[in-house]
């Protein structure tokens, strides 16, 4: 009777961690329905020319996304320019440097860091970073490709800090003491021991990152200025640049439901999506090679 | 014009405390977007419906009718540091258009000019390409020059513009803080350069004024005829001149 309880309960669970784990596909299949439902009219109705153009004004019909998608590139670009080299080198410093005391304090405000609402750092970048870097690169505006740059460097850094951490802390210990034993200095365990074991997991951090950094809306939508230039050398990152989170947010809003501004913002959706799937695959990709690694070290 | 439209709602509200009234902003085309979906009992715009738009709503059987309740004019601002004092509405198409990239060009510093607009879902980003950037002229096609940069909001457009010497902007007379420096405009280069205000804007006087429209769905009745009323009153139209506005007649 107990065991047939038992078994009664243990179904249900089952079932429930089953439905769970088969919603969030589910989620996601109807979010991609939806969106390629509502985005594809699209393609029938503006030619290809048109679409792939370099002028973005929907309210007189001009409708090429080129500028937002490399609006989109130069910000995540330069975010990632910003964020890598910040994040790993924390990264590194919190798991194999800091002494103890250190290590308690930054961990907890590395966190921190990544619960600051995207707003407050807009509203931050609006009021002091923006006229600073006006004042000091003497730019024409302090709204400007570079401004969101930085600040979306900002909103990556967490992420790439503590699953690189993680990574790092999950090399053995006899990594390390095994190195020192050969003679090799502690910055050389460093940097050729330690960090290329924890590779794999350092490049998923980096994908996980500046996946964050493609998505985000509300900071890029406050500084960059959103004006839809056509990014064509290495002068636009002090520019003004349009990115195709903030064309949806400040133009969702208005749109009369139907209209093919409408459908033109959800195919927009849909080109967003397709970079953040790219960036999971890649990122999912090298975690799954690290998994490969570890088997043949167990070996 | 959401401002206009809170402070309204708010002082309705304590004279009549009965009343419940509720206001979102997001721009004249979210406004009647609602009224053509029919979720809003009033949509307020600050530019008249486009003809696609009363037909789309008719075909939701909904029938919009039109109030103008206050009168609006667009002030050309500058940063205090720009000795720039006076445009006429051909230069400050020019401007927009992208035609002048440098403020020596127009008799100020060597600076380069930074335009800045609201986003293209606020009625007076619509109002300023069709009545300044195209001169009212129906067939004129100029866009907004490419680099003109859209911000979301009021308040951003006067904090750029109060931090930057290069900016230039336009916005509602009644958002114009005092640490922003208005432009005098023209109609033309013999005419009289006219700041603007309320007693130039009811002689006609100011070149860049509109009105200001709140859309009932058919003849207004009941609650919402009472509240139309109250706005066309002494009460309500105090408040249009208090926001910076121009009262209606």
């Amino acid at each position: 009777m107990s065991a047939n309880k038992l078994k009664f309960s243990e179904k249900i669970i089952t079932r429930g961690i089953q439905f769970s784990g088969l919603s969030s596909i589910v989620f996601v299949l109807m979010i991609l329905y939806f969106l390629v439902a509502q985005g594809l009219p699209v393609l029938s109705e503006v030619p290809l020319r048109d679409l792939f153009s370099t002028r973005w004004y929907p309210i007189e019909g001009y409708y090429g996304i080129l500028p937002l998608i490399l609006g989109s590139l130069v910000v995540t670009v330069g975010a990632s320019l910003v964020a890598v080299p910040m994040g790993v080198l924390t990264a590194i410093y919190i798991a194999e440097i800091a002494p103890g005391w250190a290590k308690e304090i930054l961990k907890p405000l590395v966190e921190l860091l990544a619960g600051l609402p995207s707003v407050v750092l807009g509203f931050l970048g609006i009021l002091i970073l923006s006229p600073f870097l006006r004042d000091t690169l003497h730019l024409p505006t302090g709204l400007t490709a570079l401004t969101g740059a930085l600040l979306l460097g900002m909103i990556a850094v967490p992420t790439i800090v503590s699953i690189s951490e993680d990574a790092l802390n999950n090399v053995p210990e006899t990594y390390r003491t095994g190195s020192l034993a050969l003679g090799v200095t502690r910055w050389q365990t460093i940097w050729g021991v330690t960090v290329p074991a924890a590779r794999s997991g350092i490049l998923t951090a980096i994908m996980l990152g500046v996946g964050r950094t493609i998505g985000e809306t509300m900071t890029v939508m406050m500084v960059t200025g959103n004006a839809p230039v056509m990014p064509d050398s290495f002068r636009v990152l002090f520019m003004p640049i349009r990115t195709m989170t903030a064309t949806i947010a400040s133009e969702m809003g208005e749109v009369a439901a139907g209209s093919l501004h409408y459908s033109m913002l959800f195919f927009i959706a849909v080109v967003l999506f397709l970079f953040t799937l790219a960036v999971n695959i890649a990122a999912s990709k090298i975690s799954s090679r690290q998994l490969k690694r570890s088997e043949r070290i167990l070996s | 014009m959401v401002n206009l439209a809170l402070y309204w709602a708010e002082e309705y509200q304590q004279e009549y405390p009965d009343a419940r009234i509720s206001v979102t902003g997001g721009g004249s085309g979210t406004g009647i977007t609602a009224m053509i979906s029919n979720t809003v009992d009033i949509a307020n715009a600050s530019r008249a419906i486009k003809p696609e738009e009363r037909e789309q709503a008719l075909v939701n059987g909904v029938e919009p009718v039109e109030h103008v309740v206050a009168r609006d004019a667009i002030a050309v601002i500058v940063n205090p540091e720009n000795p720039v004092r006076q445009l006429t509405l051909q230069q400050v198409s020019d401007i927009y258009a992208g035609k002048f990239e440098n403020w020596k060009e127009l008799g100020g510093d060597d600076r380069p000019i930074v335009r800045l607009s609201r986003e293209t879902n606020s009625g007076t980003h619509v109002y300023f390409l069709e009545s300044v950037i195209r001169l009212g002229n129906k067939d004129n096609k100029t866009l907004f020059s490419r680099n003109t940069l859209l911000l979301p909001s009021s308040e951003g457009i006067i904090a750029e513009v109060r931090d930057n010497p290069n900016a230039i902007g336009y916005d509602g007379l009644g958002y114009v803080t005092p640490d922003v420096r208005v432009v005098a405009i023209s109609q033309g280069a013999a005419n009289d350069y006219i700041m603007p205000s309320v007693k130039t804007v009811n002689e006609n006087l100011y070149p860049i004024a509109r009105d200001l429209y709140m859309y009932t769905n058919g003849e207004p009745q009941g609650l919402i005829a009472e509240y139309l009323n109250w706005i066309h009153s002494p009460a309500g139209q105090q408040i249009v001149e208090e926001l910076g506005f121009v009262p209606v007649d």
